[in-house]
């Protein structure tokens, strides 16, 4: 059983949808033990960091999500599930994350570009994804420099860059995804990026 | 880079695609799932349903619509028309919509933008310009904010109102012209330069799009982030793949999907 974790922030019907899709059996839950207990775990999200962590707080996830990754059990966090694995964010001020990936997760700050104007924030819509490692499992049948949807205004910095798998090109080269032995995390939204999303989801179903 | 957006919007009332049926091979043309399905092959970025549902009782329809859609089609979906409160905003993101669109509500209380972006994250909270050219002999061309579908001028000036939206806490703005809308002369390339280069979000420019041509021109002149058409799409005029074909061919940045 795939589970994804609902610990109130945004849509996840999406994700949920993508995995019925393929068959995989899934379920959307915001309860610890059920997520103990998941074979796979999903931590997707939209929002913002110190919401975030509330969220996962108030309903007792922090511990069961921690643990399920430190199992060794198939992990994959989207945009700012990508981003609470870190170990601080710096947005509205300074805040824990999970800490289980060295690094903070920072704003984009673009400077005034007097020919071209300034890069708008949020980076949103369709961008490219650069492998940086060669065969990352949930990428299977996905090309290199495909293009993933994205919407956020924050990106993670890892200090050891050795996991980073993909960056994508928006003023800075930023990690748009991560891989490290069972976490695998992606800034873009795979739920919505059409054909090669999907892969994607499907890979990790099939992990 | 980021590749410019290409975005068709449906009309929908009472469940029904209400516009541009001129569909082939389709079941159902007046069916949103339907047709939101067929613009997903034929590679447009994102989707944005406009219900235009006059009756209160029937205001929940579109809920279903956008349930069934997101089960269908995994690509960004944006709802606008008669959002009026944090729940109508809930309630269509537990259906499955990543953004909603809001303009008259915005207008009549901005602090509403504050609190839906601070609720569900800025990312997915849309703000609808309808604007309107105010004729005079300044030397600054300006525009004037409509609500209501159009019908309300609000004596709102539409550079200042985009700046204020932004600093309330929108994501995107959706700036349709009401002056070139169905006209299908080419988008208002100075309204969208205006306000894109004045604020830090995203523009989706709205409103003329007739030819190839006016995309072009209004991701290059007009700075505008995506560009929004209805009846071009419905119709049949264009496709979506060759606007994409065109603007590849010269030069600009946008997303082919096969």
């Amino acid at each position: 059983m795939i589970v994804i974790v609902d610990y109130g922030m945004g849509n996840l019907r999406s994700v949920e949808k993508a995995f019925e899709r393929f068959g995989f059996p899934v379920k959307v839950t915001d309860n610890p033990s059920e997520v103990i207990h998941a074979e796979k775990l999903v931590l997707p999200g939209v929002g913002a960091f110190r919401d975030a962590m509330d969220g996962l707080r108030q309903r007792g996830l922090i511990e069961p999500v921690k643990n399920s990754i430190r199992s060794g059990k198939p992990f994959l966090g989207i945009c700012l599930g990508l981003q609470l694995l870190f170990s601080k964010g710096y947005e509205d001020g300074e805040h824990e994350g999970l800490n289980i990936i060295s690094g903070k997760v920072v704003r984009f700050d673009f400077p005034e570009n007097k020919t071209n104007g300034r890069l708008k924030i949020p980076h949103m819509g369709w961008n490219q994804i650069s492998f940086m490692k060669k065969r990352i499992p949930i990428l299977s049948n996905v090309p290199n420099n495909v293009y993933m949807y994205f919407v956020h205004s924050y990106y993670v910095c890892p200090d050891d860059e050795s996991v980073i798998a993909t960056k994508t090109e928006y003023g800075v080269c930023f990690t748009s995804m991560i891989w490290y032995k069972n976490i695998y995390a992606t800034q873009f939204h795979p739920e919505k990026s059409q054909e090669f999303g999907l892969t994607l989801l499907k890979n990790f179903g099939n992990l | 880079m980021l590749a410019k957006r290409i975005i068709p919007c449906l009309d929908v009332k009472d469940g029904r695609v209400v516009k541009g049926t001129n569909f082939l091979n389709l079941k159902d043309a007046g069916d949103p799932v339907e047709i939101a399905s067929l613009y997903d092959k034929e590679g447009a970025d994102e989707l944005t349903f406009l219900d235009i549902t006059a009756s209160h009782e029937n205001r929940n329809i579109i809920l279903d619509v956008v349930k069934k859609t997101a089960e269908q089609v995994f690509m960004p979906l944006t709802v606008g028309g008669g959002i009026r409160g944090i729940d109508d905003i809930r309630r269509l993101l537990t259906a499955g919509a990543d953004k909603v669109s809001i303009n008259t509500a915005a207008v009549k209380e901005p602090e509403f933008i504050t609190k839906a972006s601070r609720r569900f994250g800025s990312q997915c909270i849309v703000i609808a310009i309808d604007a309107k050219k105010i004729q005079g002999n300044s030397e600054a061309q300006k525009w004037e904010v409509y609500i209501n579908g159009g019908r309300i001028p609000t004596g709102l000036d539409a550079i200042s109102w985009a700046r204020t939206i932004e600093k309330k806490g929108a994501g995107e703005i959706l700036l349709t012209s009401m002056d070139f809308d169905g006209t299908k002369n080419g988008f208002d390339i100075e309204l969208n330069r205006t306000i894109s280069e004045m604020v830090n979000i995203p523009v989706i420019a709205s409103g003329g799009a007739g030819k190839v041509e006016h995309f072009y021109d209004v991701f290059t002149k007009g700075k505008a982030d995506a560009a929004l058409a209805a009846s071009i799409f419905h119709y049949r005029e264009i496709s979506i793949q060759s606007v994409k074909e065109y603007l590849i061919r010269n030069g600009i940045k946008t997303r082919i999907y096969k």
